[in-house]
């Protein structure tokens, strides 16, 4: 993604010193030419022309809509993490960056990534707005409050890279710092397996217990509330008739908020869980209700 | 060297004198050199807190000032600067003094109105002001939520300090508005209008659409910290994107407040400096007001990594190019102009030949930042900064020095020092490079904007930036030492000594209390001069 960046980035470059030599040209040469002096103090009237207006504004607007769709095209593939990229959730705080990966490490102010591997965050803010920004890997991506937004990139050199909140966020904003530490993939699979800690699939299938989620929600289907296997990516239909795939903003929804939209056929009888479980907490549950698709597809 | 005595006249100036002459006064003129005063000290004060920041800087460490304090130096920074200086500076110094002038008229629509603005504006910057001065805000100009909600500084009195200021801006967009449509001279057909007019009329239509927005987004910031309703704050139940939408609503068509007087200057000066009419006369004039009504509908290109949908991102970004397209139109006929022309290098034509290379700087990185997969990567860090800068300062102070030095003779009756002039004109264009474009490399190296403290790798770049701010600085304070003086020891300008042809030069320097002996009667286009008529090529 870096290099694609790069390649629309220079490209821009190369045609701004063009239009600015041009230009910067034009204005020396007209201005030493036709300085005024005693010969040239009478300037000849040109009101102008329209076929250089029309020239000067059409081939410049053909230019901008081919920048338009390639910068545009970029724009959705950084949109578009691939399907098997690894997870990392991110719960980003007045001033630090608390990372989770799928196989359970946990580290705050760096994160540490496979070499080549896809890797794709789900991010969220304790409290401010934040941005989550590698400039190396051209990735940036604001983190809110309240609501998952995702990036994804993927290493093509080891080393350690800067990670920026690029948000302003109050006091310590530019302390707000870490590092992405890329890896080869067997060094990395040695680093994530030292430790014994729980994954957040894991994890929340413990919340899903503790919480009692699993007393209506039953595999089976049998409970007072839908099973959820599979429910991830997948449309749901509501009570009204709309619908909506279910991504991770309503699975988050649907535990805060749960009478918000109501899945057609079950009564809204699910209480919030609005101020007991943390953003933590919340990934888990939805780290969990994810694996539960991939586990029976 | 003695004061040079002009015989006596009656002027503006001389008709009475006093404090109560000035504060209750109703020519537009003194209302200008009011707004003069004012808008000169806030520019003073925005401009320290720059220094100061550009000082921190210098080593990559927080060491001068403290985090807490380099975020309020920024916040103070950009508030002034931006609703106290840019927004009014042309508009309500230049435009107040010439507009009337340019259209043959004795005064503005509203002479009441016209100094109750001024009040409005004074009270809306004491308010700010104080909020400065009573411990600052750290939110940045912008303000967005939901920082802006818990922040423990001054933001409720910064808000209505921007908010009364509003009025102040409103004010002045109708009163040009009106008087552009009803105090014409006889025969001041609209196509024969000075560009000055077109865009500063193209400016009051933004103002006057699009403040009220910015007013109501900060009284809704300031019910929110107040009575805890959930507006912008998810905390609440609120939608932090829904701030930022608002807030750039109103703050992307003030980028065109703040520049397009400033494209008006140039359009003046380029004619009379190259004795010529500026080419492609109706389509520049045309070309503001495309650029004042596709500016409302480019907002979110703010917006690109906020969490916004895809959909509404490629529309801001497709309308972004559309916009660029009339500020490109502009250029092509400024440089145009130049041809066959017979061009002297006064400083009012060295500022406009900068603000030319400037603005295309400026507004060419603009195409970097309106694709979306590059703003991705450059957003929020200091390559948006220096773009912003290229508009702001190389652009519209630019413009506004051009426009100062261009009509000081007109405001005073007096030449200042053109050596002088040119000297400052030339220290502040390298200054300007030296300072800003060293953060477009910053800014793709990835240093992220508003940061106190940065990584060592970044120190080169800044110290160079820094120094640049010095230069900067020095070709600021020249004017005020050279202008000053000029008005007891410059020589007698005359009605018109730059051989201009706008209406403001039919009158005397400095104009009668009410502008014109008799209101002339206008025959042909603006920017009239001798030559031969002549076709391209």
């Amino acid at each position: 993604m870096a290099s694609q960046v790069d390649m629309l980035f220079f490209t821009l470059l190369a045609m701004s010193v063009a239009v600015v030599v041009v230009i910067a040209g034009l204005i020396v040469y007209f201005g030493y030419k036709y300085r005024r002096r005693p010969e040239n103090l009478v300037a000849d009237q040109i009101q102008g022309s329209m076929r250089l207006e029309i020239a000067w504004s059409v081939i410049p607007l053909l230019i901008a809509m081919g920048i338009f769709v390639w910068g545009a095209r970029l724009y959705f593939e950084m949109a578009s993490p691939p399907a098997q990229a690894r997870d990392v959730y991110v719960v980003a705080k007045q001033w630090m960056w608390e990372f989770q990966h799928q196989d359970g490490m946990r580290e705050i102010n760096a994160l540490h990534v496979p070499l080549g591997e896809p890797v794709r965050l789900t991010m969220v803010s304790q409290d401010m707005i934040h941005s989550f920004f590698v400039p190396a890997f051209r990735v940036k991506q604001d983190v809110l409050p309240q609501r998952y937004t995702t990036a994804w990139f993927q290493a093509t050199q080891p080393g350690t890279y800067h990670l920026f909140c690029a948000e302003y966020c109050g006091t310590l904003h530019s302390g707000m710092v870490g590092d992405v530490v890329v890896m080869a993939p067997q060094d990395f699979q040695t680093w994530s397996s030292q430790g014994d800690a729980e994954t957040p699939a894991e994890a929340g299938e413990h919340l899903f217990a503790q919480f009692g989620c699993i007393n209506c929600h039953k595999a089976d289907n049998s409970g007072r509330g839908p099973a959820l296997a599979g429910v991830f990516g997948r449309t749901v239909t509501f009570a009204d008739g709309t619908t909506t795939v279910a991504d991770e903003n309503y699975i988050r929804e649907s535990i805060l908020n749960p009478d918000a939209h109501v899945v057609k056929g079950y009564e809204p009888i699910m209480p919030s869980f609005q101020g007991q479980l943390n953003e933590d907490q919340l990934l888990q549950l939805l780290a969990y209700i994810k694996s539960l698709g991939a586990k029976q597809p | 060297m003695s004061a040079i005595t002009l015989p006596r006249q009656d002027t503006y100036l001389n008709i009475n004198y006093g404090i109560r002459s000035w504060l209750l006064t109703t020519d537009h003129k003194r209302i200008a050199i009011l707004y003069l005063v004012s808008i000169t000290l806030m520019f003073v004060i925005g401009g320290a807190a720059a220094t100061m920041m550009r000082i921190e800087l210098f080593t990559p460490a927080s060491d001068l000032v403290d985090a807490a304090t380099y975020n309020k130096l920024f916040t103070m920074h950009g508030i002034v600067m931006i609703f106290f200086f840019l927004v009014p500076s042309i508009p309500a110094i230049l435009g107040n003094f010439i507009l009337p002038l340019m259209l043959g008229a004795r005064d503005l629509a509203f002479p009441r109105i016209n100094l109750l603005s001024w009040y409005i504006y004074m009270l809306g910057a004491g308010v700010t002001l104080w909020a400065l001065i009573a411990g600052g805000v750290d939110t940045g100009w912008t303000f967005y939520t939901p920082y802006s909600t818990a922040s423990p500084t001054h933001v409720v009195a910064a808000t209505v300090g921007v908010f009364i200021a509003g009025f102040s801006s409103i004010l002045t967009g109708l009163n040009f508005i009106v008087t552009t449509h009803k105090l014409r001279a006889p025969g001041m057909t609209w196509f024969r209008l000075p560009l000055f007019v077109w865009s500063l009329y193209a400016t009051s239509l933004i103002l006057v659409l699009a403040t009220p927005v910015l007013a109501i987004t900060l009284v809704l910031v300031a019910v929110e910290r107040l009575f805890h309703v959930g507006i912008f704050d998810p905390a609440l139940g609120g939608d932090p994107l829904l701030y930022q939408h608002l807030f750039w609503f109103y703050s992307h068509p003030a980028v065109y407040i703040m520049v397009l007087p400033a494209m008006g200057v140039v359009s003046e000066i380029i004619p009379t400096f190259a004795h010529k009419g500026l080419f492609g006369y109706k389509v520049v004039a045309i070309s503001s007001i495309a650029i004042a009504v596709l500016g409302f509908l480019v907002w979110g290109h703010h917006m690109f990594v906020s969490g916004m949908s895809l959909h509404a991102a490629l529309m801001f970004s497709a309308f972004s190019y559309l916009v660029a397209i009339p500020s490109a139109i502009k250029v092509f006929n400024w440089t145009s102009s130049l041809y066959k022309g017979s061009i002297s290098y006064d400083t009012p034509m060295l500022y406009a030949l900068g603000f030319i290379g400037l603005f295309t700087i400026g507004g060419l990185t603009g195409l970097y930042l309106a694709a979306l997969g590059v703003n991705v990567h450059v957003t929020d860090t200091y390559f948006i900064v220096a773009h912003f800068h290229y508009i702001m300062v190389g652009g519209s102070v630019m413009g506004y020095f051009g426009g100062l030095h261009y009509w000081w003779p007109k405001m005073t009756g007096r030449m200042y020092p053109e050596k002088w002039g040119r000297a400052a004109a030339i220290i502040i264009f390298i200054g300007f490079n030296a300072t800003f474009f060293p953060q477009f490399i910053l800014g793709f190296e990835g240093m992220p904007r508003r940061y106190a403290a940065y990584p060592p790798e970044f120190q080169f770049l800044n110290m160079l930036s820094s120094l640049g701010a010095v230069l900067l600085g020095i070709g600021y304070i020249l004017p005020a030492l050279y202008l000053i003086p000029s008005l007891w020891f410059g020589k007698q300008a005359g009605p018109n000594p730059w051989d201009a042809t706008g209406l403001e030069w039919k009158t005397s320097s400095p104009p009668p209390a009410n502008n014109f002996e008799k209101i002339p009667v206008v025959t042909t286009g603006p920017y009239h001069y001798p030559g031969k008529q002549d076709k391209v090529g």
